[in-house]
């Protein structure tokens, strides 16, 4: 995914605590959200979900499944 | 007596509305996770008496980190009978506050929603209808901006309207989905042009200018920090001492008579026949001086600086620039936020490792702050004896430390069992603070130190001197001396100041000023204060947030950093 594309999550493939913790912060399957940035070698990712910016390890990145729109 | 508990996600301003209810100050900045500990104050309404609680901020009702745990449980400890929970929520962030919101109102407490930072919205484009929110949720909703303190008014004399709740229990889904309508409903956004604020915020959250954004800040940051503390000190604090105090003294050791019991536990050794403040070691004379004129100045300085940088919110910024560093060390990101409080005093530092989620890392976290990160007091020691020689050394001394940082902090990210999870954390948007709300935290902050360092510093003294008086040093200095002598270089009575060191540190620092050391000698002995084990109060921070056995470890691998750095220093560079 690139710098200020667009994606809906269609799936977060986590443990239920990571999962119950990213769905608390507005991330779950269905939603709009919008990638800002990344670091490199395996740095964090920014994303912006509604109206705040998260930043979100390397790993837990590669867990959210999105579908480019 | 009624409680009132003050809920809500992280960096929502608790802390604010907190402060204007009770009256009671406390810290609070621009970044999620400021409040870990519980504060609690007083509210009279009428002839009510209420029992305010600031708890530390999260997201939903199912805790995540050590922090956010303290809140619920202490939420749940409760009977939902005796409690008023005023939910505060982030105006200008509606739809991820209502989750919460609408837990809590499930849940069935007595819930008043607190609408905050109304005066963010507009410049944000955003548009609330509070009427409308307020029929759509079932409880009352009150805008604030709490900052100002408009709003928190009439938040109070709503609060009796909050009655308890029952309303159905949703899935997830069906909450985000409720909460989506909700939010459809009652905000409307303007669209408006980037503005220089939210370019920078992008900006900074981007590799390259983020990194351009941070050395620039952090170099920035540091110089004003020294020309405010240099400032302060030659054109305030000296004088002072040179022209006031000075001649009072030399006027009550002249009636002292000059020598004696008495004149060396208040004013101490003459040197060249007067007194110097840097070498006298007295309890009316160093010991003022070293807390007055050399750390407060600094003090003053540092927290000027880190206040700014909290309240602007650039500190989670840099938590994301330097997550990768981190993640070699076992920690993550968000661990610079312990790191940067650290430098001022190590007690809030450890304090704060409570941010992180796992043990290790709190582990991690607090070991590699009791050792390589100096406090200011310390710093400003340094500073002011090595800085005189050159700023070279000081650079060095620093260069030092961050080396022992990065190979102590991957040999237990190796070492340690278990993982440490990753970086999740919500980038605030950048804020200017009003400077009265500045002001008074830095206020708060000088008077904490003030109350709490000088009486330690100035016992501290006392018993150095009575201690050097009856000669009880003699026994701990002759067991060390192999060590310090030996293998550090140092002379022997540098023990002395190594053992101080556990009291407070710039106690130290002022008694190896008389030792007349060299400068490798000075530079290792500089090197290892930091080193070698925290101060007291540290310790007693350690021993409640890591326990016993997590304690005798940390202290474990402090003496063997001390003795091995130590050694490494003294025979391994040519200076």
């Amino acid at each position: 995914m690139k710098e200020d594309q667009k994606g809906v999550v269609c799936e977060v493939s986590a443990g239920s605590s990571l999962k119950n913790r990213l769905l608390s912060m507005g991330i779950y399957p269905g939603r709009e959200i919008t990638k800002l940035s990344h670091f490199a070698l395996r740095g964090p990712v920014a994303i912006r979900v509604g109206r705040s910016v998260l930043a979100i390890g390397h790993g837990m990145a590669g867990k959210i499944t999105l579908e480019v729109v | 007596m009624k409680k009132i508990f003050l809920l809500g996600n992280p960096n929502v301003g608790k802390s604010v509305v907190f402060s204007r209810l009770t009256g009671v100050r406390v810290i609070a900045s621009n970044y999620p996770g400021t409040t870990i500990e519980v504060d609690k104050g007083y509210l009279k309404v009428a002839t009510d008496q209420f029992e305010v609680v600031d708890l530390p901020g999260t997201y939903s009702l199912e805790p995540t980190s050590k922090a956010e745990e303290v809140a619920v449980r202490l939420l749940k400890e409760n009977s939902k009978e005796d409690i008023t929970v005023i939910n505060i929520v982030d105006a200008t962030n509606l739809e991820r506050n209502l989750y919460l919101t609408l837990q809590l109102i499930e849940e069935g407490y007595s819930v008043i929603v607190c609408l905050n930072m109304c005066d963010d919205t507009k410049h944000r484009g955003i548009n609330i209808d509070v009427d409308k929110l307020e029929k759509l949720l079932t409880v009352p909703v009150i805008s604030t901006c709490a900052v100002t303190g408009v709003g928190i008014k009439f938040l109070i004399q709503r609060l009796k309207e909050a009655k308890l709740n029952a309303r159905k229990e949703l899935s997830h889904q069906q909450r985000w989905q409720e909460i989506g309508e909700i939010v459809e409903s009652v905000q409307q956004l303007t669209h408006r042009h980037h503005n220089l604020r939210e370019i920078l915020e992008d900006a900074s959250i981007r590799p390259f200018t983020g990194m351009l954004i941070s050395v620039l800040v952090i170099f920035t940051s540091f110089k004003v920090v020294r020309f405010i503390g240099e400032w302060l000190i030659t054109n305030i604090c000296d004088p002072f001492f040179l022209n006031y105090y000075q001649p009072v003294l030399e006027k009550l050791s002249l009636s002292l008579g000059r020598e004696g019991f008495w004149h060396h536990l208040l004013i101490g050794d003459l040197i060249n026949g007067g007194i110097d403040f840097k070498q006298s070691l007295g309890v009316l004379t160093t010991a003022p001086y070293i807390e007055f004129a050399m750390v407060l100045p600094y003090i003053v300085s540092f927290y000027f600086i880190l206040s700014i940088l909290e309240d602007v919110g650039f500190i989670p910024r840099l938590a994301m620039l330097l997550d990768n560093l981190l993640h070699r060390l076992g920690l993550h990101g968000f661990a610079i936020i312990p790191v940067l409080l650290g430098f001022g005093c190590n007690v809030p530092g450890i304090l704060s490792t409570r941010i992180l989620e796992s043990k290790r890392e709190r582990f991690i976290a607090s070991t590699l702050i009791s050792i390589g990160i100096p406090c200011v007091p310390l710093q400003a020691m340094i500073f002011g004896i090595l800085g005189k020689i050159s700023g070279f050394y000081v650079a060095g001394v620093y260069l030092v430390l961050f080396s022992i940082w990065l190979v102590l902090g991957s040999i237990l990210n190796r070492t340690l069992k278990g993982y440490s999870p990753e970086f999740l954390v919500e980038i605030p948007p950048y804020r200017l603070p009003p400077l009265s709300v500045l002001f008074h935290k830095l206020f708060f902050r000088i008077k904490a130190f003030i109350f709490e360092a000088a009486p330690v510093v100035l016992l501290g003294v006392l018993l150095v001197n009575l201690f050097l008086t009856f000669g009880l040093f003699n026994l701990i200095t002759n067991i060390f001396s192999p060590i310090v002598k030996g293998l550090f270089g140092l002379p022997k009575e540098a023990v002395v100041a190594l053992a101080i060191g556990f009291f407070r540190k710039e106690v130290a620092v002022g008694l190896l000023m008389p030792l007349g050391l060299n400068v490798k000698q000075l530079f290792i002995a500089s090197v290892l204060l930091a080193v070698s084990f925290p101060c007291i109060a540290t310790f007693v921070v350690l021993l409640r947030e890591l326990g016993l056995r997590g304690v005798i470890k940390a202290t474990a691998i402090m003496a063997a950093t001390a003795i091995i750095v130590g050694t490494i220093l003294n025979f391994g560079i040519r200076y």
